[in-house]
C-alpha cells in the first residue's frame, strides 16, 4: 500500500506505467543523451578542450628540462627573489614547475599565439588555477602534461594553487604575462 | 536467541530489542560526530570569512581535515547504519541477524573514528579527507578510516543477513517494501565502495609505515574516488529512501509506480560505480575518451534515476493529497501540506534543494570540458553542501523528529523551535551553497587559507564580487551552524528531558505484516489513478532551469583562453 509495506499488488511489475511518468523518463533520457553529445560536439568544434598529451616523468627529469628552457629563454628577472621571466617562443614549448610553494618561472606569452605549456609537480599535488580567466587544471608529480594554450587577451595573470599542498599553499602564487601584439 | 518485540503505539512500527538498541546507539554516535563537525564548521567558516579570518593557517587546515572526516564519513555513516537496521529489522518486523556482529561493527567504527581524530588533532595529519598522495599523514590516520570501513562493512552484512531472516521467518509476503529496497541498493553500493576503499587505503597505510615505497598520484586519485564518489551514491540512495519513508508515514503515500521507482534505484547500482571519473576530469593522466565515456554515458543514467525519484516522490505525495480531497488548482495539495511538521518541511526542503541546487550544479560540474571552469574552486564544496548537507543531512535531521518519539520514546521538547529548525538550517544552507558556488564561479579556491596571498612574491586582487560572495558565505554559514546546532540541542534535549512516552506492548514473538487483501490490490490496480499536474509543473521548472544553466556554462567556457 505504501512505500514502507510490501507492494499491495504482488504482481507490481505488471502494472502499466502512467503516460506522464513515461514522458518524464523519456525527457530525462533524451536530455542525458544531449549532454553526452555536447561533450563530443565540443571536442570536434569547441575551442576549449583539455589536452590529452601526457608523459610519465620524474621530478629530476622535468626539473632538468625546465632549467634548460629557462636558461635559454630568460629575458629578465623580477622581484627580490630574482624570479626569471621567460619568453616562450611563439608556437613553442614552455615549462612551468609546480613545487612547494611556488610556480616557477614567470612565463611571458603573446596574445593570439599558441603555446605548448608543460606542467608538472616536483613534490605534492598542486592545482593550476589561472586567474582571472578561471581555468583550473590538476598538476601531479610524475606526469608531464602538455597543455596547448592560446591567450585571447593581453594582461597580467595570476596562477593560484588550488590543490591543498601544505602550510604554504595559500602563498603559492605565480604569474603569466601576456603581451598584446603590436 | 531470545529477544523481544515492541509495537510502538504511536506509529504501529515494531522494534526488535537488539535492533532498537543498535539504532539508538548508532544515531546518538552520529549526532555526536555532527556536533564535532559543527564546531569545526564554525571555525572553518569564520576563517574563510575574509573580514574575520579567525584561525592561523596550520590550525585551519587541521580543522578542515577534521570537518571533512567527521561530517562526511562519521556523521553520515553512523546515521546510515541506523537507517539500514530500521529498513530491515523494523520495516520487515523481524529479528536482526547476528546482533553481536552488528555491535562489533559499531565499536570498530567508534574506535576507528576516534583513532583518526586523534591523528588529526595531534597535528601531523592535516591532509584533508581525500589524503592525496604523496602528502603523508600519520599511519593511524589511515588505520582509523580502515577500521571505520570494516565496521561499516559488518553493519551492511548484518543488514543483508536480516533480509534473509525475514524471508526465512516469513514476516512479510511478496516483495520488499520500496524503502527497504532503496536501503538494499545503498547497502549493495556500500559493499562495492568499501572494497574499493580497502584497495586504496590499505596500500596507503602500508606506504605510511614504510612498507611500500611509492604510490602513483594519478592511480591513487582514480581508486580513491572509486570510494569517494560511490559513497556519495550510498548517501543519495539512503536519503531518497528516507524521502519515500517520510511520504509514506506523513501522507500514507504509495509510489506512483513500484516498477519505475525500483528501476530507478537499480540504475544507481548499475551506473554509479563508474561515475568516479567526474572527479578526474581536469587530471593529466586520463584520456578524453575515458572521461567522456565514464562521466556522460554512464553517469547520465544515474542522473536519470535521480530525476525519476525527483518526480515520483512529490508525485506520490500529490497523489495521496489529491485522494484526500485537496484537488483545487495545481498546488492546493502542496499548500495544504503540513508545513508546520518538521518531518515534512525538512524532507521537502531537502528534496527541492537537492534537485534544484545540488543536482543541477553536480551535472554541470561533471561535464568534461566545463569542469575546467570549476575544478578545485569553492564551487565544489558549494555543490556538495547542497547534496550531502541539504540533501542527505537535512533528510536525516527531519526523519529524526519522527524517530525520537517512536524509537527513543520521548516527546520532542520546544515544538515551536522544532518547527522552525528545518527552515533555518535548510534555507541558510541552500543559500550558503549558492554563494559558495558564486565565489567558485569567480575563481576563489577551496581549501585555501588566504585570499590576500600574504607571503607570496606577487599580488593578485580578487574581484570585489568574490569578496562579497565570501562575506555572504560567512554570514549564511554562521546561520547554518546555528540551525544545525539548534537541531542537536533539540534532539539531545529531548532525549534527556523530553516527556517519556509509553513504549507499547512487548511480546516475545514478531507480529508479521498482514498480507494485503485481494480487494486492496484490486483498488491499487489502476482504478484509483489520479493525475499529478502540480508535480509535472515542478518537474518542468526543474528541467528548464537545468537546461538554461547548463548552456550558460558552455557560454562561459567559450569565452576563456583557447585550449587544446
Ligand atoms: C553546519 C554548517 C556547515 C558549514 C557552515 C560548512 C562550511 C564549510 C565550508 C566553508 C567548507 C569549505 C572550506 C574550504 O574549502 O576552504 C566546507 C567543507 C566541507 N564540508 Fe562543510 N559545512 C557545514 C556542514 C557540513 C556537513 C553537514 C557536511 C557533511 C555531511 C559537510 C561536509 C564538508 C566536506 C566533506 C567538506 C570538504 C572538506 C575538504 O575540502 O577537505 N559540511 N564546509
Ligand atoms: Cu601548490
Ligand atoms: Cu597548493
Amino acid at each position: 500500500m505504501s512505500a514502507i509495506l510490501p507492494p499491495s499488488d504482488r504482481l507490481w511489475w505488471k502494472q502499466p506505467i502512467d503516460k506522464v511518468e513515461w514522458a518524464w523518463i523519456a525527457i530525462a533520457f533524451v536530455w542525458g543523451m544531449i549532454m553526452f553529445a555536447m561533450m563530443i560536439y565540443w571536442h570536434v568544434f569547441g575551442k576549449q578542450n583539455l589536452s590529452n598529451e601526457t608523459y610519465r616523468t620524474t621530478p629530476e627529469l622535468f626539473a632538468a628540462k625546465a632549467e634548460k628552457f629557462i636558461a635559454e629563454n630568460t629575458i629578465r628577472t623580477e622581484t627580490d627573489q630574482n624570479i626569471p621571466v621567460v619568453k616562450v617562443p611563439a608556437g613553442g614549448d614552455g615549462y612551468l614547475i609546480a613545487r612547494l610553494w611556488s610556480w616557477y618561472p614567470i612565463l611571458e606569452l603573446e596574445k593570439g599565439q599558441t603555446y605548448r605549456i608543460h606542467l608538472s609537480s616536483l613534490d605534492y599535488q598542486h592545482g593550476f588555477s589561472l586567474q582571472p580567466v578561471n581555468i583550473n587544471i590538476q598538476v601531479l608529480p610524475g606526469y608531464e602534461h602538455v597543455v596547448k594554450m592560446t591567450p585571447t587577451k593581453a594582461g597580467t595573470y595570476a596562477i593560484v594553487c588550488n590543490e591543498y599542498c601544505g602550510i604554504g599553499h595559500s602563498s603559492m602564487l605565480g604569474r603569466i604575462y601576456v603581451k598584446g601584439n603590436q | 536467541m531470545a529477544t523481544t518485540y515492541r509495537t510502538c503505539p504511536v506509529s504501529g512500527l515494531q522494534f526488535e530489542d537488539q535492533a532498537e538498541k543498535l539504532m539508538r546507539w548508532n544515531a546518538v554516535a552520529g549526532v555526536l560526530w555532527l556536533l564535532v563537525g559543527g564546531i569545526t564548521a564554525l571555525l572553518v567558516i569564520l576563517t574563510r570569512w575574509p573580514a574575520i579570518k579567525l584561525l592561523p593557517a596550520d590550525q585551519f587546515y587541521l580543522i578542515l581535515t577534521a570537518h571533512g572526516i567527521d561530517m562526511l564519513i562519521l556523521w553520515i555513516l553512523f546515521f546510515e547504519m541506523a537507517v539500514l537496521y530500521f529498513a530491515s529489522s523494523t520495516l520487515l518486523r523481524c529479528r536482526l541477524a547476528t546482533p553481536k556482529i552488528a555491535w562489533l561493527g559499531f565499536w570498530l567504527m567508534v574506535v576507528g573514528g576516534i583513532t583518526t581524530n586523534i591523528a588529526i588533532f595531534q597535528g601531523e595529519s592535516s591532509v584533508m579527507f581525500t589524503s592525496y598522495v604523496p602528502m603523508q599523514a600519520a599511519p593511524h590516520f589511515y588505520l582509523g578510516i580502515i577500521l571505520v570501513a570494516v565496521g561499516a562493512l559488518l553493519g551492511t552484512a548484518v543488514f543483508f543477513g536480516t533480509l534473509v531472516v525475514a524471508r526465512k521467518d516469513k514476516t512479510y509476503q511478496g516483495s520488499l517494501p520500496l524503502v527497504t529496497f532503496g536501503a538494499l541498493t545503498a547497502a549493495i553500493i556500500a559493499t562495492f565502495t568499501i572494497l574499493a576503499g580497502a584497495g586504496i587505503l590499505i596500500p596507503t597505510f602500508l606506504w605510511s609505515v614504510g612498507l611500500i615505497k611509492e604510490i602513483d598520484a594519478q592511480l591513487y586519485r582514480m581508486v580513491w574516488w572509486g570510494l569517494g564518489h560511490s559513497s556519495q551514491q550510498i548517501n543519495v540512495a539512503a536519503h531518497v529512501s528516507v524521502w519515500y519513508l517520510t511520504a509514506a508515514v506523513i501522507f500514507g503515500a504509495k509510489p506512483l509506480s513500484e516498477k519505475v521507482s525500483r528501476f530507478a534505484f537499480l540504475l544507481y547500482i548499475l551506473f554509479l560505480q563508474l561515475a568516479s571519473a567526474h572527479h578526474l576530469l581536469s587530471d593529466p593522466g586520463m584520456s578524453a575518451e575515458w572521461k567522456v565515456l565514464n562521466t556522460s554515458y554512464f553517469m547520465y543514467f544515474a542522473v536519470m534515476a535521480s530525476m525519476i525519484h525527483g518526480f515520483t516522490v512529490p508525485g506520490a505525495i500529490e497523489a495521496a493529497q489529491r485522494r484526500k480531497g485537496y484537488t483545487n488548482g495545481l498546488f492546493e495539495w502542496l499548500r495544504k501540506a503540513p508545513w508546520g511538521n518538521p518531518v515534512f518541511s525538512g524532507m521537502f526542503i531537502s528534496l527541492v534543494s537537492f534537485g534544484f541546487l545540488g543536482g543541477i550544479s553536480g551535472v554541470v560540474l561533471g561535464t568534461e570540458q566545463i569542469n575546467m571552469l570549476m575544478h578545485n574552486t569553492f564551487y565544489v564544496p558549494g555543490h556538495f553542501h547542497t547534496t550531502v548537507v541539504t540533501g542527505t543531512t537535512l533528510a536525516f535531521m527531519s526523519i529524526t523528529y519522527l524517530l525520537v518519539p517512536v524509537l527513543f520514546r520521548r516527546e520532542m521538547i520546544l515544538p515551536k523551535l522544532c518547527q522552525i529548525q528545518p527552515y533555518l538550517f535548510g534555507i541558510s544552507m541552500s543559500v550558503l551553497g549558492l554563494v559558495m558556488m558564486g565565489a567558485g564561479t569567480l575563481g576563489v579556491s577551496r581549501r585555501h587559507w588566504d585570499m590576500a596571498f600574504s607571503g607570496a612574491p606577487f599580488q593578485y586582487e580578487w574581484p570585489g564580487a568574490a569578496y562579497l560572495m565570501m562575506g555572504l558565505t560567512g554570514i549564511f554559514g554562521v546561520i547554518a551552524v546555528v540551525g544545525g546546532g539548534l537541531w542537536i540541542l533539540l534532539v539531545v534535549g529531548s532525549l534527556l528531558f523530553g516527556k517519556k512516552l509509553d513504549g507499547g506492548k512487548v511480546s516475545s514473538q514478531p507480529t508479521p505484516i498482514p498480507p494485503s487483501t485481494q480487494a486492496a490490490s484490486a483498488v491499487a490496480h489502476g482504478s484509483d489513478h489520479v493525475g499529478v499536474p502540480g508535480t509535472v509543473v515542478l518537474a518542468l521548472l526543474l528541467f528548464v532551469s537545468f537546461v538554461l544553466y547548463y548552456f550558460v556554462n558552455w557560454k562561459y567556457l567559450s569565452e576563456v583562453w583557447l585550449l587544446s
